[in-house]
């Protein structure tokens, strides 16, 4: 039986590859810079997560992410820039000791919703509660009365232009299309150096891991069956006594904390948050990673993520204008030659081998099967 | 039988149900009544209503007047879930399984326990469930087959699986569409005995096409035509209505 609850032994394989991965093999062979580039993409790798579980194993496709990323993001934003903007460091200001843009935009006083942000304790919670319950009100509204699939997409992208549209003009209050720049210290600690950005790395990854784990379980609990089940056959799932719209509700809420957990991570590392990584393209964009790296598969998400970026750094480098349509082109031939991504190719074609080579006969333990979900497998 | 209408003393009471489609009375003034372990069989010609009383009664469709009452409660006003909570179970006619978990995980997901959010992230699969999981895998002839993914297993077997995973919910309501539709002549007979064990201490709501089937398991028959009913007795009575005879027996 496998009673573990989190992983069997090849997911514990894959997950361990990865860890090595990302602990050893990167930092040992990039430099400060690039690392921080990886760590800027691996911020997009929680997002991917969250749609793992939402999307691959609920079936409820999400295009406005990037909501719940900009969420999070803004949240650990709003702590920083208050902490950057200092009596001392804003001295020059018609009204010192509020954030700069506040002052271009004649504001004179810090809004009444900025000032628990000065707190970290609640900057965390909030990082946590308000992209939850944000998509804890979206869900509910829309699945209580069973808008699914396309419909439900739309109005995610609309919710994603609105927040975009809201942060731009309220320009005073957000920073506008600017976003929220020249972030500095946390808690007195100079985020900028390259020291800090090592260190950041590794807390990045860190949370990464605590994210995977916590989709493990879920996919290896009842609840991760239920969410297949409903996939396939909402209707039987209802008339076997569970409540299909709960089910979908808490699945868009983890990948609302999990974008968030992502986007606070993106402010962190990168030391800015703006607009542009909460609107229509960005949440589009990671939808790609995860259907690149597989939909059905946690790990592959992360692998997918790296490897898009990857790729449009290098060839947006080189092709910035025909980088657009690679990326569409990608997604398209993914969805149709391989529907379950790089996790995918991996499962049917290296994996099998690989068993082969190890062990030529291995007997499957009971009520486990690798059809509920495609293996979460390393594929590079 | 049917005089002094009291629901109580009834498992299910279905009065005066109508239910309306912009203005066609699929089901129109439908009163029936169930009593505690019995076999009823609904028949009747196609568009008669039968999968829409169906429908109603697990709450898949919405009444627009009438009630329905199981053991007291009324369930027009209750959501699907609910209705299943209190001891209805539903088969549809096309084998409703889950292609991509195994047999095991299909029967596992129909267990009574954990069903809100945080029960089935804290759902433990315990010896209980295990052995429950067996002894109904037994009875629906898949006991070895629990590891096969659902979508390998032959269309008898998948009718099978779904009846497995009403079992396992041991309603006191059983509603099957049309359990024996697209078997082989073996599998029928299998099925026949199948529900002939199952319905042991419950009630069961049948609706059927093979007559044949319907006399073996039938306590009594409820004709549908047009919403309504036509006749309703033994399955004796009601193939000797002349009304039954020229709508649906005759031909």
């Amino acid at each position: 039986m496998t009673d573990n609850r989190f992983f069997n032994r090849s997911e514990l394989i894959g997950i361990l590859v990865l860890a090595v991965f990302l602990v050893v093999v990167l930092p040992l062979t990039l430099d400060v810079f690039r690392l921080n580039l990886v760590a800027k993409y691996l911020t997009y790798a929680f997002v991917a997560l969250g749609l793992v579980v939402c999307w691959g194993y609920g079936g409820i496709l999400s295009l406005g992410q990037g909501v719940f990323f900009g969420l999070g993001g803004y949240c650990m934003a709003m702590f920083l820039k208050l902490e950057a903007s200092s009596v001392e460091n804003t001295k020059i200001q018609s009204t010192p000791g509020i954030p700069d843009f506040m002052d271009w935009n004649q504001i004179t006083a810090l809004p009444l919703f900025w000032k628990p942000f000065n707190s970290l304790t609640f900057t965390i919670a909030a990082i946590i509660l308000v992209p939850g319950i944000f998509a804890l009100i979206i869900g509910t509204a829309m699945f209580k009365r069973r808008v699914g699939g396309t419909y439900f997409a739309i109005i995610t992208q609309a919710v994603a232009a609105i927040l975009t549209i809201l942060i731009v003009g309220q320009q005073g209050y957000t920073g506008g299309i600017n976003g929220m720049t020249d972030l500095r210290t946390l808690k007195g600690w100079d985020i900028r150096p390259d020291h800090a950005k090592v260190v950041l790395y590794f807390f990045e990854v860190g949370c990464l891991f605590v994210c995977i784990m916590i989709a493990q379980f879920i996919r290896h609990s009842k609840l991760g069956r239920i969410l297949v089940a409903m996939r396939e056959k909402e209707d039987r799932v209802r008339f076997s006594g569970y409540s299909v719209a709960n089910f979908k509700i808490f699945a868009f809420c983890i990948a609302a904390v999990f974008a968030a957990i992502g986007g606070a991570m993106f402010a962190l590392n990168v030391g800015f948050m703006s607009p542009s990584f909460v609107g229509i393209v960005p949440s589009i964009e990671m939808v790609i990673y995860t259907a690149v790296g597989g939909r059905l598969s946690i790990l592959g998400a992360v692998y997918g993520t790296l490897l898009v970026n990857f790729a449009k750094t290098s060839l947006s480098e080189t092709f910035p204008e025909l980088w657009l349509f690679g990326l569409g082109g990608l997604f398209i031939a993914v969805v149709l030659a391989f529907p379950n991504g790089l996790a995918g190719i991996w499962g049917d074609y290296v994996q099998p081998r690989i068993d082969r080579l190890i062990s030529p006969r291995k007997p499957k333990p009971e009520g486990w099967t690798d059809s509920s979900v495609a293996d979460g497998a390393p594929a590079e | 039988m049917l005089v002094g209408h009291q629901p109580k003393e009834f498992l299910l009471a279905v009065e005066a149900l109508t239910v309306s489609f912009d203005g066609f009375k699929a089901v129109n003034d439908l009163s029936f009544y169930v009593d505690e372990n019995e076999i009823r069989v609904i028949i009747g010609p196609n568009g008669a209503g039968k999968t829409t009383v169906l429908d109603l009664i697990c709450g898949k469709t919405k009444a627009t007047s009438g009630s329905i009452q199981f053991r007291g409660k009324e369930l027009t006003r209750m959501k699907e879930n609910e209705i299943v909570k209190t001891g209805v179970g539903r088969k549809f006619q096309n084998p409703s399984i889950y292609d991509d978990l195994t047999v095991f995980e299909n029967l596992e997901i129909s267990y009574p326990r954990g069903r809100s959010v945080f029960g089935a992230l804290t759902f433990t699969r315990d010896a209980a469930v295990r052995d429950r999981v067996h002894e109904v895998a037994e009875m629906i002839f898949l006991k070895d087959r629990l590891n096969m993914s659902a979508d390998l297993l032959s269309h008898g077997q998948k009718q099978w699986l779904e009846i497995g995973m009403l079992l396992i919910q041991d309603p006191d309501l059983l509603m099957l569409d049309e359990p024996v539709a697209g078997m082989s002549v073996s599998e029928r007979a299998k099925t026949a005995e199948l529900l002939n064990r199952i319905i042991k201490n419950r009630s069961v709501l049948v609706i059927e096409h093979d007559m044949k089937f319907v006399e073996d398991i039938a306590h009594k028959v409820t004709v549908l035509h047009q919403g309504q009913i036509l006749s309703e007795g033994t399955m004796e009575k009601v193939q000797n209505d002349p009304k039954v005879i020229e709508v649906y027996l005759g031909h």
